[in-house]
């Protein structure tokens, strides 16, 4: 098939394919476009003119809210749920490799984390708070509720990596002498780092966009997502855009710096 | 002879072999229980809970524990309840519809006609990238697309082929369907793509020698062995769709509902046991329908 003339098939194909590319990005330019739009410019085209008087505006407090706050903590609560994601969940793979008691059970909750709506882990952790007496906050019932999102994410992963893993590397790295550690550290996490990054975007990128979860749960002070909501209800200028344009940037950063940093580990393995 | 000789050694590995055995039994249990519980902590505790307080009574301020089935009989003796679960389950099917369409081939193109597997790469990363940036920015970036005076109805009027702009576009129903399927074709196309990547070439040119058209090929060659990788995408887009309250508030206007909506709205009321009772039925509702899909197909298998 892949190897013959192309085919009628392939063309049209190729333009869904397009069409759909297009589909995807087509109005996130448009955002990003409109960002840029005058003082005077409204929410749609045509642009009054090109100005960054919407970004400038970003940074006062009374037009949209408390946005450097709402920042900091998402990022912060992102770089949390990371770091605990990607522990977890690679000790969750590790166990998984072997048999025990419960693997199955445990499995399918973590399946079931993945398909309960958001809004009842919400709910849920927010009734929890407060029949205990516990005030939510970002940095508890938020983080717990992030971590319901990304574990299974997380978990899956691993479990598809470990599956895939064979156990050749480890008994040769134990018949050259080497206790379990070592075979961990130089065997073992080597060839699974670039997978492990790949979970810990994960967990960053799903925590810092994450909303419906951190609805009920994330006390008294917002997370970013949680601001920019509120804001499609009551923001009318094109500021909105220009926060949309802000994060969308952060994210597409964040992204490239893990797939450089998937590409350097990479070609560091290659040259050892 | 060889029996004899073995003895000795497996007699003198054994004090050493029995410890690491002890030590290696306890040792997936002591992995896996940060997952436990954390998930433990923060998904059935508060499932749990939720049954609970589902039963409970309530007025304006707090709510008090008790045993009552009225919040039950409000939810499901409502006319508007029905009405509302009958329009998420209509979001679900034809959102589910949709993406699985477009899933299949945008899938079916990427593992099949991208001759290498770098250039398989890239495409498939700029189909992932937007995946990974906020849905509600995703959202809004419709209202400049879509809105009264947006591209496509100031094209269409300047064009002259409408009189003036449709009002459907933004603000609708329609509305809400496109942006369900801009946010969620991806998690069609991935699991898809997954298995179509791990179809053995060869049984192409076995169907093709045993005289097969292409559509012949595809309806009973390809399709069905990318089923699992359908039914994990069905799983996650249409619990997502039920799950949904955002895209259904914002695209709409306000002018059509949803079950988490519906729940949203209890929840800012402070009705907690009744927004919990809402919660049992549409949970039971989703898991009901996730395990039927699980019977296609084994998710241990396919990861």
């Amino acid at each position: 098939m892949s190897h013959e003339k192309r085919t009628l098939e392939f063309y049209v194909l190729a333009a869904f394919f397009i069409l759909f590319v297009l589909f995807l990005y087509g109005p996130l330019s448009a955002i990003l476009i409109l960002s840029f739009q005058g003082e005077t410019g409204g929410l749609t085209f045509p642009l009054n003119g090109v100005s960054l008087h919407w970004f400038a505006n970003l940074f006062e407090r009374q037009a949209v809210g408390d946005f450097g706050g709402s920042f900091k903590r998402s990022l912060v609560l992102g770089l949390m749920v990371m770091i605990v994601t990607v522990v977890v969940s690679l000790l969750a793979g590790l166990a998984f490799r072997q048999k025990f008691r419960g693997a199955t059970a445990l499995f399918y909750l973590a399946v079931a984390s993945l398909v309960v709506p958001s809004i009842i882990i919400s709910l849920g952790i927010g009734v929890v708070f407060q029949q205990v007496g516990l005030r939510p906050a970002w940095y508890t019932s938020a983080f717990g509720a992030h971590l319901t999102w990304t574990l299974p994410f997380g978990v899956l992963i691993m479990f598809a990596v470990f599956n895939r893993f064979s156990p050749a590397y480890e008994e040769a790295a134990r018949d050259l002498g080497a206790t379990s550690w070592q075979t961990f550290a130089h065997v073992v996490l080597p060839m699974i780092a670039p997978s492990l990054i790949g979970v810990g975007l994960f967990g960053f990128t799903l925590s810092y966009d994450e909303f419906a979860r951190t609805l009920m749960t994330s006390g008294t002070f917002n997370t970013l997502p949680l601001e920019i909501y509120g804001m499609t209800t009551n923001v009318t200028t094109p500021v909105l855009y220009a926060l949309g344009t802000v994060t969308t940037v952060f994210s597409f950063l964040v992204i490239l710096a893990t797939l450089g940093a998937i590409l350097y580990v990479g070609r560091r393995r290659a040259r050892t | 002879m060889t029996v004899a000789l073995e003895r000795p050694a497996i007699a003198a590995a054994k004090p050493a072999r029995r410890r690491r055995v002890s030590l290696g039994a306890v040792t997936p249990y002591l992995q896996s229980a940060p997952l436990a519980l954390i998930l433990g902590a923060f998904l059935l505790l508060p499932i749990i809970m939720i049954a609970v307080v589902s039963f409970w009574d309530y007025d304006f301020a707090a709510m008090y524990p008790d045993f009552l089935t009225t919040n039950y009989s409000d939810v499901l003796g409502s006319w508007v309840t029905w009405k509302t679960y009958l329009n998420t389950i209509k979001f679900a099917a034809i959102v589910w519809a949709l993406t699985l369409f477009i899933g299949f081939w945008v899938a079916y193109f990427l593992a099949f006609h991208i001759r290498t597997t770098a250039m398989q790469m890239v495409l498939f990363l700029v189909c992932t990238v937007p995946f990974l940036t906020s849905n509600i920015i995703r959202m809004i970036s419709w209202i400049p697309v879509l809105g009264r005076n947006g591209l496509i109805n100031s094209t269409l009027v300047q064009l002259g082929l409408v009189p003036k702009p449709i009002e459907w576009l933004l603000y609708s129903e329609f509305a809400v369907v496109l942006a369900m399927v801009h946010l969620y074709t991806l998690f069609m196309v991935t699991p898809i793509f997954n298995t179509l990547m791990r179809i053995d070439r060869s049984l192409f040119e076995a169907a093709r020698d045993a005289g097969a058209s292409g559509w012949q090929v595809l309806w009973n060659v390809i399709i069905p062995l990318a089923k699992p990788g359908m039914a994990i995408g069905t799983i996650f887009v249409v619990t997502l769709v039920m799950a949904d309250f955002s895209t259904v508030q914002v695209m709409s206007g306000g002018q059509s509902a949803s079950v988490a909506l519906m729940m949203k709205n209890q929840m800012s009321l402070l009705q907690y046991p009744a927004a919990a009772a809402n919660a049992v039925v549409l949970l039971v509702l989703v898991l009901l329908m996730v395990t039927g899909i699980l019977r296609i197909v084994d998710i241990r298998k396919e990861l």
